[in-house]
């Protein structure tokens, strides 16, 4: 009896193979980057700028507007004293600016403008290029060489010079002026940006494009539009994510520099409006300030730079994740 | 094959130029108000004045004419013949009343030597960067690949990690608040620029970036090449280690790293214009910076296709010096 037992609750060895888990490429990917430490910091970190810029009215200490009238100029905490002899207040952990106004509210305000910028026009041109891209690299023939020759030219562009002179010469227009210049930035890294990733699905697609799936999929007969979507898109969906994680960071310096050299997004002065300030324009106010008042310059560009910092680690595991081989 | 190659990518770079200079000038246009609407003396210009001010800078014209004017040249009110940014004519100033954009960025003061001109200081900062990212960043990627999975390896990695990815700018606000601000090493802007000891640390935070990416390629360049064949052999042939090092990794070792110094020059030439405004450098950049507050349009016209030219430059000499080493690569 107890033989047959036995039989029963032990599987055969065929039935073991099936019994193990399906492992796709996502679930491989995201196992090998669960083991990188880096990546899983850089992570943490982008989920602590993102929680606390956007629950900036529950976080921030203080109102960011606010000016505290013989409060200004104040050292953060742990400097103590500043070279002006000013002792610095509890209450104000990263000090005051020269007018009197919380450090660290503002630039925990300041967090949303550069979360956005860094988001919404990676999404934007993710888009339109990736669109592009299928298009032009499945069909080929004078759509594809249309693309190559404007992404030729796209690319020969000086994309920080171009940025500049549309942010110089629209900022005083009704287009220049809605939601801040947010649009007009997002509009100016929109157009610089998609060509990129337009190239970069075009090559995908031609490299998938002669697999034998596709072929495969042909012969049953799928429709041009599901090879598209079923067939292909999905496979050029990994470095399309590593491309994000790069690239967001890229914008956020844009709009760090921009708003350094004094031509950035226009913020509202209003309590309840939903960009105070930001990053870069934070900077350039500290600049003014950078021998009395360091700090105020300080305290934007270590955000800044964490962030940066933070998508790097996520981009390069992502990017070890899904390609293995490249390390 | 090689010249036409070469011919080729030159002959490419003009249509690239051409459309720079179309899309700076268009969104010039676009910009509200003329060039005398923000006069910082607010002063009231009448309506005759108005009308030969524009006469005088061919304003009047129509908008195409204005900027074949502007790229080639037209005759002026007087009827003469001027040649415009291909005669190396880039117009007057907006805002320094009788100086033209060349004179404020080519021209030296009186009796001194062309490098004390803007453009001078610029390049002077930019090859000084140059250099100090090359003696330390190539020593530092050879070590690292040296001594691959040392302490030594990864302390290089990390430093070029956060050198590659944290911005130029951010990483130069790090370091003027702690040498300048903090240690008081240099001012922070300093009067003249005669003293050689101010130099250091603009350059230097200038060249940051460049420096880890120098120390970055050449520790996987060497790396690649400390696996080949060849460094084998000469092991085998029982030849010293440091001839081994030198003599057949090094000289392969550096070609990636020449190939990326042009794009490199210009890029640090381009790059230097928030290090120069956080500095008061008398350079180009500074100039830009100050062009864009003070709503200068000849001025962010000329140095915006200054810049251009030199990235086309740049561009087309990576394409170049990757052509004639890798024959490989054909251009279609």
């Amino acid at each position: 009896m107890s033989t047959v037992d036995y039989a029963v609750t032990e599987l055969s060895a065929e039935e073991q193979i099936l019994a193990r888990p399906v492992r796709s490429l996502w679930t491989d990917a995201m196992a090998r980057l669960k083991r990188n430490h880096l990546a899983i910091v850089g992570l943490i970190m982008i989920l602590f700028f993102l929680v606390i810029s956007f629950a900036a009215p529950l976080i921030a200490p203080h109102p960011p507007l606010k000016v505290y009238r013989g409060m200004s100029q104040l050292p953060p905490v742990f400097a103590k004293v500043s070279e002006s002899g000013v002792k610095a207040d509890p209450r104000f952990f990263f000090g005051t600016d020269s007018i009197g106004r919380d450090v660290l509210s503002r630039v925990i305000y300041g967090g949303r403008a550069s979360m956005l910028v860094g988001i919404i026009p990676v999404t934007v041109i993710l888009i339109i290029g990736t669109t592009i891209g299928l298009i032009s690299g499945y069909a080929g023939g004078w759509v594809d060489n249309l693309l190559m020759r404007l992404t030729d030219v796209v690319y020969a562009f000086p994309d920080l010079l171009f940025y500049i002179l549309l942010m110089i010469t629209l900022r005083e227009t009704y287009f220049g002026r809605m939601l801040g210049g947010m649009l007009l930035l997002f509009l100016a890294l929109a157009v610089v940006s998609w060509v990129g990733v337009a190239r970069l699905v075009r090559s995908e697609v031609l490299a998938i494009k002669e697999k034998g799936f596709i072929e495969a999929a042909r012969s049953v007969g799928a429709s041009n539009s599901r090879i598209i979507l079923r067939h292909i898109l999905p496979n050029t969906l990994s470095p399309l994510i590593v491309w994000a994680a790069f690239s967001i960071p890229r914008m956020i310096i844009v709009e760090a520099v921009l708003g350094y050299i004094g031509i950035g997004l226009r913020l509202e002065t209003n309590d309840n409006a939903f960009f105070i300030s930001s990053w870069g324009g934070l900077m350039s106010t500290g600049q003014a300030s950078i021998t009395s008042q360091p700090w105020v310059l300080l305290t934007p560009s270590i955000c800044v730079a964490l962030v940066v910092l933070s998508f790097t680690f996520i981009g390069d595991g992502l990017r070890d994740a899904f390609d293995p081989r490249m390390r | 094959m090689t010249l036409r190659f070469i011919a080729r990518r030159a002959l490419w770079t003009i249509p690239v130029l051409i459309l720079i200079a179309v899309v700076t000038f268009v969104l010039m246009h676009l910009a509200p108000g003329g060039p005398w609407d923000k006069d910082p003396g607010k002063r009231n210009v009448d309506a005759i004045t108005l009308k030969n001010l524009e006469r005088l800078y061919g304003l009047d014209k129509p908008a195409w004419r204005q900027f074949t004017a502007y790229m080639i040249g037209d005759f002026d009110h007087e009827g003469e013949w001027k040649f415009g940014a291909i005669g190396g004519n880039l117009g007057p100033s907006y805002r320094q009343r009788g100086m033209t954009v060349q004179d404020i960025l080519f021209k030296a003061p009186a009796g001194k030597p062309f490098t004390e001109s803007r453009f001078g200081y610029s390049v002077r900062l930019g090859v000084l960067a140059l250099f100090l990212a090359m003696i330390v960043g190539i020593p530092s990627g050879v070590i690292a690949a040296l001594k691959q999975n040392t302490w030594i390896d990864y302390l290089v990695t990390l430093i070029t990690n956060i050198g590659v990815s944290v911005p130029n700018f951010v990483m130069g606000i790090f370091l003027v608040i702690l040498f300048a601000v903090q240690l008081k090493l240099v001012p922070v802007a300093p009067r003249t620029w005669t003293d050689p000891r101010v130099w250091v640390i603009p350059s230097f935070v200038l060249a940051f970036g460049t420096m880890a990416y120098t120390a970055r390629l050449m520790r996987s360049s060497m790396l690649e090449v400390m696996r080949q064949d060849y460094v084998r052999t000469a092991r085998a042939k029982g030849l010293s280690e440091t001839r081994v090092v030198t003599i057949h990794m090094l000289k392969n070792a550096l070609i990636p790293v020449v190939t990326i110094l042009g794009p490199a020059l210009a890029g640090l030439l381009v790059g230097s214009f928030v290090i120069e405004s956080m500095f008061a450098f008398p350079g180009i950049g500074r100039e830009f910076v100050q062009s864009i507050s003070n709503r200068d349009y000849s001025m962010i016209m000329g140095t915006t296709l200054i810049y251009a030219v030199l990235i086309v430059a740049a561009n087309l000499s990576v394409d170049v010096v990757y052509g004639l080493l890798d024959p490989r690569i054909k251009i279609k």
